[in-house]
């Protein structure tokens, strides 16, 4: 019965989005700032990745805002799991293959990941994405050798001091540029490693804060006791 | 050109449709968490053809990479994916599944 | 053949996943499942967001080599769904480790279950009676006006 009055409202509510979208032309959505920003954006910011510059220029508040987030979101996962137990139970050892595979990706998973935190405001790319393949870095190798000692605490400091890298970068913007969060630095050659300005050093803090905050959740969830019953 | 965009959306849609329905119908919840990373590896093809190189990446890194990690090791500590453990001298009841 | 129009594929493709979503949400009754159709409403809205920013025949809002494209797509949708995504996965880490506590505390995770003996918890804890309804069937011998509607 409950199933039936369940698929009636989903039909229902399907309906309704299906005559509302039918309103909506597809391609030609009224929004007029999207076409501001691509014509002003390379002169103003100088990235060449134009979502880098909505992301860490014109919306940066919004990315305070999903720092803060993420933050609340690892910490309240940490405190929920608890801390593990000295002489808790763990999975064993991966085999061979698993442990070697994951000793060779440490390295190459560092690389790509930085590689595309750095190159954030040329090629599509940024703080997040690198940020997701940093905390990957740091994870397999706890999921080849379970057990072993995660330092919980360098991982907190690192968060800390981007997430603070982050709001003293944007102080030093409201002191010297009038704005919070605005770009500073210069624009320098659009295309080159070091143009845009602090833009670069937004994204360094982004992906670092992302990968070490999301290491260290998951290193919670694997370091948690599975209960048998 | 533009044909073959809207055939290759059409199977980008329907493959992630039938992911999503998997999610809800299959009993092995191993099975539903690859589900769950077919649906956004469907969403990753998506926002390749309406332009989005950068959100591709991040749903295909997020998606189909992170999500199912941490998905698949909660299932591990919830006991619906079990493999033989370490203590330390207790021998746990071995069985995979 | 002609071609299917590329708007009403992409939409219904967004909210069939949206509205699978949500009847996984109402529907399941295990408590990873309803996880799981937590993170497909969360790529469907996504999709759903994604779709505004489109322009046919628009490039990326990308710079290649001082090339500036003639027409390229809405970049502020993309923004706001690449920390949308970002914010995703935190949220369902953080909803992992609430299903992990629940499973350590009451030992299952079937929602029925788990209600019942929350509510006699909470009831517990407060030093009230346990919700009922005047409808309700008596549990031992001669019975009061009986509820019609079975549970599903």
């Amino acid at each position: 019965m409950r199933n039936y009055v369940s698929l009636l409202f989903v039909a229902g509510l399907a309906f309704l989005l299906f005559v509302i979208s039918g309103q909506l032309d597809f391609g030609a959505a009224p929004m007029l700032i999207g076409q501001a920003i691509n014509q002003a954006a390379p002169e103003q910011v100088g990235a060449a990745n134009i979502v880098t510059s909505v992301v860490l220029g014109y919306r940066a508040l919004d990315t305070l805002g999903e720092l803060a987030i993420l933050f609340t979101a690892a910490t309240a996962g940490g405190l929920m799991l608890g801390r593990a137990r000295a002489g808790a139970t763990h999975d064993p050892e991966a085999g061979f293959i698993l442990r070697t595979a994951a000793d060779l990706l440490f390295p190459l998973l560092l690389v790509v990941g930085l590689f595309i935190i750095v190159h954030g405001h040329l090629t599509p790319g940024g703080g997040f994405q690198g940020g997701v393949i940093l905390a990957a870095a740091f994870f397999v190798p706890l999921l080849a050798r379970p057990g072993t000692h995660f330092d919980h605490a360098s991982f907190a400091v690192v968060e800390g001091l981007a997430g603070a890298t982050f709001i003293v970068i944007g102080l030093f913007g409201l002191v010297y540029g009038g704005e919070f969060l605005a770009p500073l630095l210069g624009q320098g050659e659009m295309g080159s490693l070091l143009s845009a300005g602090t833009l670069p050093l937004l994204y360094i803090a982004v992906g670092l804060k992302v990968g070490s905050e999301l290491a260290g959740l998951m290193a919670h969830i694997a370091a948690y006791e599975a209960v048998d019953s | 050109m533009a044909d073959w965009i809207n055939w290759v959306a059409l199977l980008a849609v329907l493959v992630m449709l039938a992911g999503a329905v998997a999610v809800l119908l299959l009993n092995n919840f191993l099975a539903a968490v690859a589900a769950t990373s077919v649906v956004s590896l469907g969403a990753a093809v998506i926002f390749v053809l309406l332009r989005a190189p950068d959100v591709a990446l991040t749903e295909a890194a997020v998606g189909a990479g992170l999500s199912s990690v941490i998905m698949a090791l909660c299932l591990r500590r919830l006991g619906l994916w079990r493999i033989p453990s370490v203590t330390a001298g207790v021998d746990d009841e071995a069985g995979n599944s | 053949m002609s071609p299917p129009d590329l708007g009403a594929i992409l939409f219904t493709g967004a909210f069939g996943l949206i509205m699978i979503g949500i009847l996984g949400i109402v529907i399941s009754t295990h408590l990873v499942r309803i996880v799981l159709s937590i993170v497909l409403l969360e790529t469907g809205a996504n999709l759903l967001l994604m779709l505004s920013g489109y322009r046919p025949g628009a490039a990326a809002p990308i710079i290649i080599d001082g090339v500036v494209p003639a027409a390229m797509v809405d970049p502020v949708p993309q923004a706001l769904v690449l920390t949308a995504i970002v914010i995703g996965v935190a949220v369902q880490a953080f909803m992992m480790t609430l299903v992990l506590r629940l499973r350590s505390v009451y030992g299952t995770l079937d929602i029925r279950e788990l209600r019942a003996r929350l509510e006699r918890d909470l009831a517990q804890e407060a030093g009230i009676g346990l919700p009922t309804s005047d409808d309700a069937p008596d549990v031992a011998g001669v019975g009061t006006a009986r509820a019609q509607g079975g549970d599903a």
